[in-house]
């Protein structure tokens, strides 16, 4: 006999389910997402002003400088415990990306280098990287139509 | 005796139990009852599954000594694990030179080891068996969850993977409490589908095997000291006290479960402990030593969460299962009761 869904235990358990604080969950991660923002725009102005990059040079080197500490602070084991803290606030710069693809290099390091890191390497990250090209090439083409009206 | 329900008329005796625990383990309440306690989660191996099956094959090989016997005098060992192909339990049993049974249902392997274990011996195929199980949080982690070092939140209905190993011998001669029946579980699922809400899941099952018990045993709470689930968690008994008082048994004044005696109340663990581990190291030394203590009967039931990676990314609900066995240390009991 296949079993259905039990609807009434269903709704009473989303109704019961000990829910996550949201009001305080969001204020952490406001702030922290937000000092690692203000963290980029002081970088940013640091090599605008005394190493005098611009344009392009500048943009990437900011966000080389905020992976380099997303990285190092994943493999000194200190990213996650920010993380249990600030959630998405920490998840959502791209400090997070640089923990997602690090993390799971460290994880599967014990799976040898091919199989292990390199291959398991952007199993966060992949969704980000596929869909996030995929986003730029729609956007792309439609940029390209507008422009020609 | 019923549909699932098996009365043991040679009552097989529990003559020795080991289990092991990791660092956050042997800080908790259970600290001090663990036979071995291990500072370092990797055992000194490379590896976390490495050390998993090392506190496995320890704890067996430890429980066979404390029962004053040799391998040669072990039948079999039947054990399992969370891991895909249960690898640490088969690795372990590569260890040791005796039949290897290997099992699995998530969690609650503790509970149905221990009851097949019964059969055998009951049955008289066999004299002594040893019954094991263990799990690791990182091991599990990695199979089922995400990177150790990834800097995610968990849920608070999130529950904790125990480090820890727990082996219970099992024998037709000798001196312990006593296994006296076991009731096998049904797979049972109400729909569940999010993987953090384990309790939620495995409550139908613990009170559909609890229920059909006390139907074809002819008993009630009342008849039972203790009520153990093996990880619910605090949500998730209360789930199943609230499914038993639907079917008119009252159970939350004898209900325990190991999830929540495994580790302080705490924010970060949440609903508390889970994996094979929790009941199997609960048992072997919190429940053991009650047994031992004074003349009690119990209910021990692991709940188990039977999903993979795969079937929850597929968007299926988690089906779930509860063994039950009931161990008894009084003496002179009468029979079926």
């Amino acid at each position: 006999m296949k079993q259905k869904p039990n609807q009434k235990y269903l709704e009473f358990v989303s109704a019961t389910t000990p829910k996550t604080k949201e009001k305080r969950t969001l204020l952490h991660a406001f702030f922290v997402g937000g000092a690692i923002c203000c963290l980029g725009q002081f970088l940013r102005y640091m090599l605008q002003y005394l190493c005098g990059l611009t344009g392009d040079k500048l943009a990437g080197s900011v966000s080389v400088v905020l992976i380099f500490l997303g990285s190092l602070l994943t493999g000194l084991g200190v990213y996650d415990r920010i993380g249990k803290f600030s959630g998405g606030g920490s998840i959502v710069p791209i400090t997070g990306f640089a923990n997602s693809v690090v993390s799971p290099a460290m994880e599967f390091k014990s799976e040898g280098y091919v199989y292990g890191v390199a291959a398991k390497m952007f199993v966060i990250a992949g969704p980000i990287i596929v869909y996030g090209v995929f986003s730029s090439v729609i956007v792309g083409l439609l940029y390209y139509i507008a422009y020609l009206f | 005796m019923g549909r699932g329900t098996v009365y043991f008329k040679s009552a097989p005796r529990i003559i020795a139990t080991y289990a092991v625990g990791g660092p956050k383990e042997s800080e908790g309440p259970l600290g001090k009852l663990l036979h071995q306690r291990l500072a370092d989660d990797k055992f000194g191996e490379k590896t976390f599954e490495k050390a998993e099956r090392k506190m496995l094959s320890y704890a067996i090989d430890h429980a066979v000594l404390s029962a004053g016997m040799g391998f040669d005098g072990i039948d079999a060992v039947l054990s399992g694990d969370l891991l895909n192909q249960i690898v640490s339990a088969s690795f372990a049993a590569r260890e040791f030179d005796v039949p290897f049974i290997g099992l699995y249902s998530a969690c609650s392997t503790m509970s149905e080891s221990l009851s097949l274990g019964a059969c055998l011996i009951d049955g008289g195929y066999m004299d002594t068996v040893v019954c094991a199980t263990g799990s690791h949080f990182a091991s599990a982690e990695r199979q089922y969850r995400f990177p150790l070092e990834l800097g995610c939140t968990r849920p608070p209905c999130a529950q904790w993977t125990v480090t820890g190993a727990g082996a219970t011998v099992l024998s037709k001669k000798g001196d312990g409490p006593k296994i006296t029946m076991a009731t096998f579980g049904r797979v049972i699922d109400f729909g569940i589908t999010d993987v953090n809400n384990m309790g939620a899941a495995m409550a139908p099952a613990a009170a559909d095997t609890l229920y059909r018990h006390f139907r074809e045993t002819d008993s009630g709470p009342e008849d039972y000291d203790y009520i153990v689930t093996g990880d619910l968690g605090a949500y998730g008994s209360n789930l199943m006290d609230g499914l038993m008082k639907d079917k008119g048994y009252v159970i939350s004044d004898r209900h325990m479960d190991c999830g929540k005696m495994v580790y302080h109340p705490a924010e970060t663990e949440f609903q508390g402990g889970s994996g094979a581990g929790c009941s199997a190291i609960t048992l072997n030394t919190y429940f053991y030593r009650e047994l031992l203590k004074r003349p009690i009967k119990m209910i021990f039931m692991a709940t188990g969460a039977l999903l993979s990676t795969t079937t929850s990314q597929q968007g299926e609900s988690i089906p779930a299962i509860s063994h039950l066995i009931v161990i008894d240390s009084r003496r002179g009991q009468a029979k079926c009761r």
